[in-house]
């Protein structure tokens, strides 16, 4: 094969008086980027090989390592860029769809990041947490117009609901996509935290069943491990229909990831690619989405909620009013920089809208056609922080899904490269020698101090506002004042701009 | 240009007052008048006024709206409107004394009414549904008209100034009633708007309220789902329409209604039985966006009575005293005991705790 046109993205740079030549970077680096040549008693790095995943960097007794950009640069031009000239020579040398991992790392605008939040002063007052109480509980699932009550007892039952202590939940990511032990650091966090997690379209592994308060399985295209037992197994079950990083496109497991484990837990021969089809095949229109709802609200005697989960795209707003008449409990919109364990690269990067445009309009229209009230909505995709999580329930969410939030914490270092199988951190992969790097308990410890530390700045916040109950800040935009936006976008996003 | 209340949202602080007397004795309005002037310092002359009950025995039977009008043709729009939707048995200017301090009055007229029977069928509405659609359609439609109050056999006087001056202006010492609601307002803004006085009304209801809520988008947000307008703004609007869906429309009890915008805390909440913590989530659940949030201490009258309600963590004042078939309610106790010096109980209600008081033989305060 002819030579390969593109130079190293990084450079490892290793400082050889602090090398102690004890190889942990070797041992390690699972792209094989570090080498150590024994005639020489030297630790050598093929650069070509560096993903910058950090890991040598951080395991270096010595801290000997350092990665670099690659300083090179190609002939400056605004249009040609070094990442469009790189996607060319890889794309002319194999012929394939770029992949990619994780959401979408293009300098689009950061809608979060244009909107600022109240607080109290002197015509009402702030609140202190510290002395009084702040509360963060929050129902997902369907609720009746008006509650009936006679002799001061509720007439009729509310429909099943789920009950979390903190309004943020860990995203669908499937034992697959992730290996067992960060699926099982999920589980152990979202239990301990009184929250809930989501299998992905990986099924549910058995020794994961006990957690089953704190699941939510989901029920995605390719319709893997799932039977009654496992649709019974969760709190609440949840439709897959679109994601966020690559909306309109299905998933594709390769067989090599398709282990012992993952094969009994997905219910599918050994060694098998796991293929979801883009649309579900038995969902081409809406009334075929209602039959799919009230076929596993059968199934499970209706004790559960049922969400729809869909990708942000252009006409959300409608399509949301529709799954709401379809019968769904819960409605997720996930927005064009939710991540993914693989997505081509051009669909991640071009297709969806912000999540937060997104929600704006599907809260607004729900109002306007009378039926919010009656459906939770749960917004995903990109929530980085604490005051994301803020903004996203005063525009009108309630409650928030994280996923690449919840990796960093477990030692994600970004890398994009999940789709490789190689993950040094032991999370994006199926290699036993990796996953063992993840240590479950270690992992929902890092998981449960996160939501902690988000809940505390949260109640900060709120108590700033004057609020004491997170309900009274669901769809509060008044809470929310724009920078920098345009009109039409202060519009769409139903807020005011700051000095307004 | 300083931009009218409904435009704008503006933040205020406020005294509040009210009597009533359980019997249904009719007093004259100086009680009301003397107990919210005590209180000067807690408003700041842009607003005052005054809500009572019993005032037109003569025509119980019929709507009485109380109308603002800042120039004569929203007087002819509105009557327009008014002629084709109502038979107007009466109508008049409401009598008014000149007070040095009072300037800027509007043209004030008041009309008893019943809608008309044909509208009533061509639209396919209840007379309560058919009327407070008729009113919001005069304050969101007919400019430079505002319909102030419009139950039955009470009214609201309001305008910009401070409350005793207002009272004075409106006579009130020639009106008798069963229940008086006062307030003084300190609005943080200069709008000089008669309409943005207080007390709010809708049908029967009135409410006074002193304080800044926090949850107020979410409060306006989900009461228009269900067909209400907010046009004024002010948080006396949305609590009003609030009482308004959930006694008159969702038909919920009192207690509940009251569990819900003052609602217990989680903590507490868990320390219920079985059955009552049931209740209590499923009301927090169905009803999160009703809590009203932040400070407030506010008493909302009706025909059969009185609801005096601080926020849950009681972030405003407000006292209550009895003494014989009077109940009082007052932001200070200072102002119950200008003009009941001797209560037989005198005590501040705790955070969420309402006071109720209800006409003798009336079970609920609703209908």
């Amino acid at each position: 094969m002819a030579i390969s046109l593109l130079t190293p993205e990084f450079i490892i740079e290793r400082n050889d008086e602090r090398c102690i030549r004890c190889q942990v970077c070797v041992r390690q680096c699972a792209n094989l980027a570090h080498i150590y040549d024994e005639e020489e008693d030297r630790v050598l790095a093929d650069d070509s090989k560096c993903v910058n995943c950090h890991r040598c960097v951080t395991l270096c007794p010595t801290r000997a390592i350092t990665i670099r950009k690659n300083p090179l640069e190609f002939k400056e031009n605004a249009n040609w860029t070094a990442s469009a000239i790189r996607e060319i020579y890889k794309q002319a040398e194999t012929g394939g769809i770029l992949l990619t991992g994780m959401g979408n790392d293009k300098p689009y605008p950061v809608y979060w990041d244009r909107m600022l939040i109240n607080a109290s002063q002197v015509t009402n007052p702030s609140i202190d947490p510290l002395r009084e109480p702040m509360e963060l509980k929050t129902f997902l699932g369907r609720k009746p117009e008006m509650l009936k009550v006679e002799n001061g007892k509720l007439k009729e039952k509310l429909p099943p609901q789920l009950e979390l202590e903190v309004p943020i939940m860990f995203s669908a990511m499937s034992f697959g996509s992730i290996s067992f032990n960060a699926c099982q650091a999920l589980a152990m966090a979202a239990s301990e935290l009184g929250i809930m997690y989501n299998t992905g379209e990986g099924g549910l592994h058995k020794d994961l069943r006990k957690y089953g308060k704190n699941t939510i399985v989901q029920v995605a295209s390719g319709r893997f491990g799932v039977d009654p037992e496992y649709l019974n197994a969760g709190a609440a079950i949840e439709i897959k229909i679109g994601q966020g990083a690559k909306p309109g496109i299905g998933g594709h497991l390769p067989g090599e990831k398709v282990t012992a484990q993952i094969s009994q837990t997905r219910m599918i021969p050994l060694g098998s690619d796991a293929i979801s089809p883009a649309p579900h095949h038995d969902i081409y229109s809406i009334e075929d989405l209602r039959q799919l709802i009230f076929s596993l609200k059968e199934a499970t005697d209706y004790q559960k909620p049922v969400a729809v989960k869909i990708a942000a795209v252009h006409n959300v707003a409608a399509i949301c009013s529709g799954i709401a008449r379809a019968g769904a409990d819960i409605i997720v919109i996930d927005g064009f920089r939710g991540g993914t364990g693989a997505a081509p690269l051009r669909i991640r990067d071009n297709v969806g809208i912000p999540i937060e445009f997104a929600l704006a309009a599907v809260d607004t229209r729900l109002r306007q056609e009378g039926i919010r009230s009656q459906v939770s909505l749960v917004c995903a995709g990109g929530i980085r922080n604490s005051a994301d999580v803020i903004k996203a329930i005063a525009l009108g969410a309630d409650a928030v899904y994280i996923g690449q939030a919840a990796l960093i914490a477990m030692g994600c270092h970004m890398c994009q490269k999940c789709y490789t199988g190689k993950c040094n951190w032991g999370i994006a992969t199926q290699d036993p020698n990796l996953v063992k790097r993840l240590n479950p308990e270690i992992g929902a410890r890092r998981l449960v101090n996160l939501i902690k530390a988000w809940a505390h700045e949260m109640k900060e916040m709120l108590g700033g506002m004057g609020i004491n109950a997170i309900e009274s800040l669901r769809g509060n935009r008044f809470m929310l004042r724009g920078i920098g936006l345009t009109s039409r976008e202060l519009d769409i996003l139903g807020i005011k701009a700051a000095g307004e | 240009m300083l931009l009218r209340e409904g435009n704008i949202r503006i933040p205020s602080g406020c005294a509040i007052s009210g009597i009533m007397n359980k019997k249904g004795l009719l007093f004259s309005g100086d009680d009301i008048v003397k107990s919210i002037a005590l209180m000067h310092e807690r408003s700041n002359g842009l607003g005052g006024g005054f809500a009572a009950y019993g005032i037109y025995p003569e025509y119980k039977d019929l709507y009485a709206f109380h109308v603002f009008y800042h120039h004569s043709g929203a007087k002819e729009d509105a009557e327009t409107f008014l002629k084709k939707h109502f038979e107007i048995k009466l109508s008049g200017e409401i009598p008014t004394r000149k007070v040095p301090s009072i300037k800027d009055a509007p043209i004030i007229w008041r009309y008893f009414v019943l809608p008309r029977e044909d509208k009533l069928m061509e639209w396919g509405l209840t007379e309560e549904e058919f009327v407070v659609r008729c009113v919001m359609r005069i304050n969101s439609s007919i400019d430079g008209a505002f319909v102030v109050s419009s139950g039955k056999n009470m009214g609201v006087f309001k305008g910009v100034g401070y409350p005793e001056d207002i009272g004075e202006f409106y006579m009130l010492d020639t009106y008798k009633a069963y229940i008086w609601t006062a307030h003084g307002r300190f609005p943080t803004n200069t709008p000089g708007w008669w309409g943005g006085a207080h007390p709010f009304t809708l049908l029967d209801w009135s409410v006074v309220h002193n304080g800044e809520i926090s949850s107020y988008d979410a409060n306006r947000r989900w009461v228009e789902m269900f067909g209400y307008k907010c046009t004024l703004q002010t948080d006396t609007e949305v609590i009003t329409y609030i009482f308004d869906l959930l006694i008159r429309r969702h038909g919920l009890p009192l207690d509940i209604v009251v569990t819900a915008l003052a609602a217990p805390l989680w903590d507490e909440i868990e320390r219920m039985d079985d059955e009552r913590q049931e209740l209590v989530k499923a009301i927090r659940a169905v009803y999160g966006s009703t809590l009203i949030n932040g400070p407030f201490s506010i008493i909302l009258a009706c025909k059969n009575g009185i609801l005096a309600l601080n926020d849950r963590i009681k972030l405003r004042p407000m006292v209550a005293a009895t003494k014989g078939d009077f109940v009082f309610v007052a932001s200070e106790e200072s102002a119950i005991r200008a003009v009941c010096p001797q209560p037989e109980r005198v005590w501040a209600p705790m955070g969420g705790e309402p006071v109720i008081a209800l006409l003798e033989g009336v079970e609920d305060i609703w209908p």
